[in-house]
């Protein structure tokens, strides 16, 4: 499975046709219903900060796997980027509660409690690159 | 036009037609043309090219509209543009072809020819695009309009009791239109209490629940209540997770609770009558 998929977000429909891709690799890779709710959120939630604050970026969708001795395990890995005006406090906007856009401020670290890996790389005036996985257990 | 090139068509008109039905076979052979009735297929093109070189001799609005009509009966039968852009293309090619084969031609003359047969052809294939994507936009226009008059109902359902069931995604104009018919519809049925039923929601992020949190607050506000049902598992589990509080906010798991719910809230309730009574 070495699919991978480019989502641009520009618009709201950005936002779906990511969802959509999200939904079908994450059920091809055998995520149950619950996870594939929260892949797909957590994709909304990223595809949703692109198009919010830094108008237009890429959602990557891809499988990964990551080999134990125990057997391999599957995941699925989500990147964000964009070239927005970046994040300038990113301690901040990981507290929950924090939002500049009046929304709930639950987004990214809702996202974090989402995924298992969340890894976030933020240069303000350059853009920001989110990158997380979720492993299918 | 140029006379003397109307005329040059004119004269090797069969031949043309000929060698065009002999240039379009290459691309023939596609998925679209196999699922029709070849007669049918080689007398539309019969039809398309008779048609293109008839239009030399109309008037240009003329020619104009009797192209729009033949194109329109094929766009509502679902014909691929590319079959009419490809037909040019290759129609624009072999006239060229057999114009330039007659050596008495010089060459400032073959540059004429081209000019004019490009322009020509141009016109055509670009009237043939406006006509189809025209028509791909009124359709788009159509079915956003139906998609809005879908998006966000307010059913009375009860006396005093309304339901918004919401399908699909919840984007920002949606968002808006479940507010206004939320509290335009509370008015009108004078609802006190409002179910708002999630089941067909696919995902519901924190901008999805924001939504939902500040409807509730308005309808509030204008005295009625608000009950969210239809929360899917998996969507209470993601709602816990992303970290929203929906404690303020009065859940029942499906849409018949919600109605009994909101039964009681109205101090009434369904009861079973006896058979006796029934008669």
């Amino acid at each position: 499975m070495s699919v991978q998929s480019n989502v641009e977000v520009r618009t709201e429909w950005g936002i779906v046709s990511a969802r959509q891709a999200g939904r079908n690799l994450a059920k091809e890779i055998g995520f149950s219903s619950v996870d594939q709710a929260r892949i797909t959120t957590a994709i909304s939630e990223l595809a949703r900060n692109i198009y919010l604050y830094a108008e237009k970026g890429e959602i990557i969708i891809e499988a990964v796997e990551e080999i134990h001795s125990t057997g391999v395990k599957h995941g699925i890995k989500i990147t964000a980027k964009d070239k927005g005006p970046g994040i300038k406090n990113i301690r901040q906007v990981m507290e929950d509660g924090f939002t500049t856009s009046g929304g709930l401020g639950a987004g990214l670290p809702g996202v974090k409690r989402l995924m298992d890996e969340f890894d976030i790389d933020s240069v303000a005036g350059e853009g920001t690159e989110i990158t997380t996985i979720k492993w299918n257990s | 036009m140029q006379p003397s090139i109307i005329e040059m068509i004119y004269s090797q008109r069969q031949e043309i037609i000929d060698r065009w039905k002999e240039e379009i076979q290459h691309f023939s052979d596609n998925e679209f043309s196999r699922s029709l009735p070849s007669e049918m297929y080689n007398e539309t093109n019969v039809e398309f090219v008779h048609l293109i070189i008839d239009t030399l001799e109309l008037e240009q609005s003329e020619a104009k509209e009797k192209l729009r009509q033949f194109v329109e009966r094929f766009i509502h039968t679902g014909w691929p543009l590319s079959f009419f852009t490809q037909g040019m293309q290759a129609f624009r090619r072999v006239l060229l072809e057999t114009m330039t084969s007659q050596e008495t031609i010089n060459s400032k003359k073959v540059f004429e020819t081209f000019y004019e047969v490009e322009s020509w052809i141009d016109g055509i294939i670009n009237q043939l695009v406006d006509e189809y994507s025209g028509s791909w936009e009124n359709t788009l226009h159509l079915q956003k309009l139906a998609l809005k008059e879908l998006s966000a109902p307010l059913i009375p359902v009860f006396e005093k009791i309304s339901v918004m069931p919401l399908i699909g995604t919840i984007d920002t104009e949606r968002a808006k239109l479940i507010m206004e018919n939320l509290l335009e519809g509370i008015i009108e049925h004078r609802s006190q209490v409002v179910l708002i039923d999630i089941t067909g929601v696919p995902v519901v992020d924190t901008m999805v629940a924001h939504h939902i949190i500040q409807a509730s607050e308005a309808v509030r506000l204008v005295g009625a209540e608000c009950i969210l049902v239809g929360i899917r598992p998996e969507i209470a589990q993601t709602i816990v997770n992303l970290g929203i509080d929906l404690g303020k906010f009065p859940t029942r798991s499906t849409l018949r609770k919600g109605i009994e719910t909101g039964l009681e809230l109205t101090q009434r309730k369904i009861v079973k009558i006896s058979s006796d009574e029934f008669r």
